[in-house]
């Protein structure tokens, strides 16, 4: 039986090829000392894997029609077998390949193995950051609920700063001139078929490169990169001190693959995908629309600059910062590679980490938006000895909308500044002024309040002591 | 075609099959770019179809002229001018209806000018708010606070027969301009 089995193989190989198909990896010599920082992209690669087989499975459940996507989604969620899990996992797996690509990217800027002669792998890997992103983008849209269809008109509004054809674009995105029954299939052919198919060419391009031009050498003070003879020394380095590929190498790389595997399981398993909110429907419009969590920053931008210039910034922003990316390798091709003799280089990459991070930051509090929830003021606040003038403050306070910027104690809103001891900072006639005329980020009142509505509001504010507890007696 | 190749040199053959060879190329190349764009053609076309569909618009009537008061701003949806059959739900669009004076109306689109989220009307302080990044407008419509770069946009809109109809258009995209 052995005997027949190993027959088998042997012809097997013999006419397909096996171990010759396989050999490449084998022989495919790479520099030593190529460590830990060496698996970020298998891992993204990784990544992509588990996003395609994952994504496999949910196209198996989904229904990618606007009508009944959103039911499809519940179903998976609640009643098909590992449904949410598997949702759970495309979910994670995207938030993972995001990561592990920005990973990637800032270990081969750090260590500037896009230098010589590996500048077509990071034009390349640009190309694949962006479809990434739109891969991220598309497929938060496909979780049609009422936050997935305004994430759509977002990315129209977007596309509409564009000069000229802005228009056009933001039409042909959304597949017509408004949101309708055709704008989530066009979302699901390019997330599904138009965007993998180019991805797919990609990454094999983007593959085949590291193996034509051999993976960087772990980088050497002093070190430096001279076109002219640097295949050369590779070629020599490699024959006298490479290491083959597989096994030397590859175990890294299955190793890191696994625990990401295993953090990515744990995360689908135990946090699973975003919530569905409520059901798609562009006539409810107690929505409030948030992006996942990478474009969270993007999200705070759009509500932190300076509104002159933000069409400018949301064209130019990627335009120059893409020319930028694709710029980096003809702007310094050769010379070093250690981090340590291009603090310019540190220091750019910490600067966009920590604006980023920042930014993130804010955007997860988001001050800037109303708190519409807020919980109204007379359930936790009272003014001692109130006049019934005051009272009447504490109500409007409520019901004219200054709760949902303005905390008072605990509760309202952080847009403008918390008014619980505004007594202390402005008189009465400031108070007025600024309330009836408002301030760039505060409407003007004046038209909408009365003369004792404002009165009543004031004296409330001026009030010493806004601390004092509901009474219970009532 | 066999040719008698062994009694040649190799420098004969190769300036004998250099023309041969060269339109060869071509021809493969040109047969290549041809089904190329052959193929790429009913891509492209299926792509631009929901978008080149004929442009429609309709008016749409979106209630009865006496169910607005005076001075007060109202919410209403109407459907799409030319939904598909399977569009459900998503075919119905929001818009909001203030009457100002007896027969003066005016038709807000609920999408921010900012980034075209749904803002919502807060009926006691009088104005729209936007939950995304805090875009607010008066209820005439005009900017009151926060990013968007200028006021609503609205909808045509008349009264028929005491019924208040609007005139469907395209989603508003603010440009770089506005």
């Amino acid at each position: 039986m052995k005997k027949v089995l190993h027959k088998l193989g042997k012809w097997a190989d013999d006419r397909g090829g096996f171990s010759e198909l396989m050999k490449p990896l084998k022989t495919h010599l790479v520099p030593p000392g190529s460590a830990w920082n060496y698996v970020w992209g298998s891992a993204t690669l990784f990544c992509l894997i588990i996003q395609v087989v994952t994504g496999i499975a949910l196209s198996f459940l989904y229904q990618p029609s606007a009508d009944v996507a959103y039911t499809s989604l519940q179903y998976i969620e609640n009643q098909a077998f590992l449904g949410s899990f598997i949702r759970g996992l495309h979910n994670w797996g995207a938030s993972g390949m995001v990561f592990l690509m920005g990973m990637h990217m800032i270990r081969v800027y750090i260590f500037a193995a896009y230098k010589y002669p590996r500048e077509m792998s990071w034009i390349t890997g640009v190309f694949l950051m962006a479809i990434t992103i739109v891969m991220a983008f598309t497929g938060q849209l496909l979780r049609w609920d009422n936050n997935g269809v305004w994430s759509a008109v977002v990315a129209a509004e977007q596309m509409g700063r564009i000069p000229i054809i802005g228009d056009s674009i933001a039409y042909f995105l959304l597949g017509g001139s408004t949101i309708g029954g055709e704008t989530l299939n066009r979302f699901f052919a390019m997330h599904v078929f138009l965007f993998p198919a180019i991805l797919f060419m990609l990454v094999g391009y983007h593959l085949f490169l590291v193996f034509r031009n051999g993976i960087s050498e772990p980088p050497k003070i002093g070190r430096l990169v001279d076109p002219k003879t640097y295949r050369t020394w590779y070629e020599n380095m490699l024959q006298k001190k490479g290491v083959p590929f597989f096994p030397d190498a590859i175990w890294r790389d299955a190793v890191f693959s696994a625990l990401v595997l295993i953090i990515l399981v744990a995360l689908a398993w135990f946090v699973g995908a975003p919530a569905l909110t409520s059901p798609p429907d562009l006539t409810n419009v107690n929505a409030d629309p948030k992006p996942d969590w990478y474009f969270t920053w993007i999200f705070a931008l759009f509500a932190l600059m300076p509104r002159q210039i933000e069409s400018y910034v949301i064209f130019f922003g990627p335009l120059i910062g893409g020319t930028l990316l694709f710029a980096i390798p003809f702007l310094s091709n050769k010379g070093e590679r250690s981090p340590l003799r291009r603090p310019w280089a540190i220091a750019g990459v910490s600067f966009i980490i920590l604006s980023i991070c920042s930014l993130w930051y804010i955007g997860i509090r988001a001050p800037w938006s109303p708190h519409f929830d807020a919980e109204p003021l007379s359930e936790y606040t009272s003014v001692p000895q109130a006049t019934e003038e005051q009272e009447k403050g504490i109500e409007y306070f409520n019901t004219v909308g200054c709760l949902y910027c303005h905390k008072i104690n605990s509760h309202g809103g952080i847009r403008g500044p918390e008014l619980t001891q505004v007594q202390n900072r402005l008189t009465r006639e400031q108070i007025i002024i600024r309330i009836v005329n408002g301030a760039e980020n505060m409407p003007a009142y004046g038209g909408a309040l009365s003369k004792e509505e404002l009165s009543a509001l004031v004296s409330f504010l001026m009030a010493e002591d806004k601390s004092g507890a509901k009474p219970l007696s009532e | 075609m066999a040719c008698n190749c062994e009694n040649e040199n190799l420098e004969e053959r190769l300036s004998k099959t250099a023309g041969r060879r060269s339109f060869l190329t071509k021809i493969s190349v040109g047969i290549g770019s041809l089904v190329g764009a052959i193929l790429a053609f009913p891509l492209i076309t299926a792509m631009l179809d929901p978008v080149t569909r004929k442009k429609t618009s309709a008016w749409r009537k979106v209630g009865l002229l006496d169910d607005f008061e005076v001075g007060k701003t109202k919410m209403v949806s109407f459907e799409n001018p030319s939904p598909y059959q399977w569009s459900g739900k998503i075919a119905y669009s929001a818009a909001y209806i203030r009457r100002e004076e007896n027969d003066k109306l005016t038709a807000f689109s609920v999408n921010c000018a900012h980034l075209g989220c749904p803002v919502r009307w807060e009926e006691e302080a009088e104005l729209f708010m936007c939950p995304c990044h805090g875009g607010v407008y008066y209820k005439d419509g005009t900017r009151a606070a926060g990013p968007p770069p200028r006021g609503l946009y609205t909808y045509p809109v008349r009264i028929k027969n005491n019924n208040i109809e609007l005139e469907t258009e395209a989603l508003p995209i603010t440009n770089m301009s506005s």
